[in-house]
C-alpha cells in the first residue's frame, strides 16, 4: 500500500490514527497526507472503524458494575464455596496491601493463617540451597542449562509431576543448570539455577508440597530472600539477593511461566 | 488499583464475548486470579497484567467451545436488527467478529482499551512488529468487509 521509500511508513499510519506518533510525527504525517488522498481516505476509513468499535461499546463502561464483580463480593464467593481458596485470597490481598505500604478496608483480619509451618520448613530448605550453591563456583549443578529438555524429563521423572523451568532470558538471567535435592518431606525436591551478567544468582526450588494452595509469601533477610507460593500442591520458592523489586520481577516471571506450563496440562 | 480498572475490563470483554453475561463471568474469572496473583506486581504494570489474564481466560474460553458441538446459533443474543445507528453498531460487531482472535484482541487493546503498542506487545506476549502487522491485518480486514457489506444495505434499500 505503501512505497518503499516513502517517507511515512504505514506503521506510522497506524501510530497517527491511534494518537501513539512522537510529536514531531504528527504534523508530518498530518501534511503527507494532503498531498495523498488515496492513504487519506485509508485513514479515514481506519478512524470511522475506531469510532464505531467505540459507540458500540464505549457505554459498558458508564454501567454500574454488577455486584458480584466488586472485590469484596469476588472474596467473599470465595470464603462460601472453598474456604482454603478463600483464605489464599485473603492472604493474597492482605499481601498485597502489605506491598503496597498502605490499608485496604477489605482485607479481612485474621484470615491470613494459611499454613506457616509448611511454609517456613519450604523456604527454609530452599534458602539453605541458595545459600549453600550460590557460593559455589565449579559445581553448582549437576545438569548444565544447555541440556534443558534432558533435564526437564529428569526431574519431572523424579519428582512425579511435570517440570517447567522458565527462560529468564528476557531479565538477563541464563540458566546455569539444576540438581535434585532431597525435599522437605523426604519427597524429591528440584533446583534451578540463574545466573545474571554481574554474576547475580537465583534460584527456583519446587517440592511437593502438603497444602493445596497458598498465596504468594515473602521472607526477607539481610542478603537474601525468597518468594514462596504453592500451586496444585507444589511448591515453588524463588530465591536471590535481597533486592525485593528485582526478586518479585523474576518471581513474576518465572510464576507466569510455570502458571501457563501448568494450564496447558488441563 | 484493581478496582479502577473493573469498568474498562468489563467493556472489553464485551467487545470480545458479544454477550453480557459471559463478559462478566470472564472479569469474575479475571479478578480471582488477580487476587491470587496481584501480590507479584503494582504501579502501572497492573493494568496490562489484568488485560493479560482476562485475554488468555477468553482464549481458552474459545478453545473450549471450538471443542464443544454449537450448541447455540452463531448470532448473538442482544438487541434485535434496528434502523439508523443501531445498524452500524451491528456492522461493526460482525465485522470484529470475522477477525482472527490475536487481530481482534490487538484492534480492541489499541482503539477500545487505549493500550499503547507496548503494552499491547506485553499482553499478547509478541514483539511491537507482530502487534502492528496484527492490527494492520485487522484494519484491512474490517474494512473489506465493511465495503462489502455497505453496497448489499444499498440495494436492499
Amino acid at each position: 500500500m505503501i512505497d518503499r521509500d516513502s517517507p511515512v511508513t504505514e506503521d506510522e499510519l497506524h501510530a497517527y490514527v491511534d494518537g501513539q506518533l512522537p510529536a514531531d510525527r504528527q504534523e508530518a504525517v498530518a501534511a503527507w497526507l494532503v498531498a495523498h488522498p488515496e492513504q487519506a481516505l485509508l485513514v479515514a476509513a481506519w478512524r470511522k472503524q475506531a469510532d464505531a468499535i467505540r459507540a458500540r461499546y464505549d457505554a459498558v463502561v458508564n454501567e454500574p458494575v454488577p455486584n458480584r464483580l466488586k472485590l469484596d463480593r469476588v472474596m467473599q464467593q470465595g470464603r462460601a464455596g472453598v474456604s482454603g481458596a478463600w483464605k489464599a485470597m485473603a492472604a493474597a490481598a492482605a499481601l498485597v496491601a502489605f506491598l503496597a505500604g498502605g490499608t485496604a478496608g477489605w482485607v479481612a483480619h485474621g484470615a491470613t493463617t494459611g499454613t506457616p509451618s509448611s511454609f517456613d520448613t519450604i523456604t527454609a530448605d530452599a534458602l539453605e540451597a541458595y545459600r549453600l550453591y550460590v557460593v559455589e563456583v565449579r559445581h553448582p549443578v549437576e545438569v548444565p542449562g544447555n541440556e534443558r529438555p534432558h533435564m526437564t524429563q529428569w526431574l519431572t521423572k523424579r519428582l512425579g509431576y511435570q517440570q517447567h523451568i522458565p527462560d529468564l532470558e528476557s531479565l538477563g538471567l541464563k540458566l546455569v543448570g539444576g540438581r535434585l535435592l532431597p525435599g522437605p518431606t523426604g519427597a524429591a525436591a528440584a533446583f534451578y539455577m540463574y545466573e545474571g551478567a554481574s554474576g547475580e544468582r537465583f534460584t527456583i526450588y519446587s517440592a511437593p508440597a502438603t497444602s493445596a494452595e497458598t498465596a504468594l509469601r515473602y521472607k526477607g533477610g539481610d542478603r537474601f530472600a525468597a518468594f514462596y507460593w504453592v500451586d496444585d500442591k507444589h511448591a515453588y520458592v524463588v530465591s536471590g539477593p535481597a533486592d525485593r523489586d528485582r526478586l518479585r520481577q523474576v518471581t513474576r516471571a518465572a510464576w507466569e511461566q510455570i502458571d501457563r506450563g501448568a494450564g496447558r496440562r488441563s | 488499583m484493581v478496582e479502577a480498572t473493573i469498568p474498562a475490563l468489563r467493556r472489553y470483554a464485551r467487545a470480545l464475548t458479544r454477550d453480557s453475561d459471559i463478559a462478566d463471568d470472564l472479569v469474575q474469572d479475571t479478578l480471582v486470579r488477580a487476587l491470587r496473583s496481584e501480590h507479584l506486581f503494582h504501579g502501572g504494570e497492573v493494568r496490562s497484567w489484568l488485560y493479560t489474564i482476562l485475554t488468555n481466560l477468553n482464549r481458552n474460553r474459545l478453545r473450549s467451545l471450538a471443542r464443544r458441538p454449537m450448541l447455540s446459533p452463531l448470532e448473538d443474543n442482544d438487541a434485535p436488527d434496528l434502523a439508523g445507528p443501531e445498524a452500524g453498531a451491528r456492522d461493526i460487531e460482525r465485522a470484529l467478529a470475522t477477525l482472527v482472535e490475536d487481530q481482534r484482541n490487538a484492534l480492541l487493546l489499541v482503539v477500545l482499551e487505549g493500550l499503547s503498542y507496548r503494552e499491547v506487545a506485553e499482553v499478547q506476549g509478541v514483539p511491537i512488529g507482530t502487534v502492528m502487522s496484527r492490527l494492520a491485518r485487522a484494519r484491512a480486514q474490517v474494512k473489506s468487509f465493511l465495503d462489502g457489506e455497505r453496497p448489499a444495505l444499498r440495494r436492499v434499500k
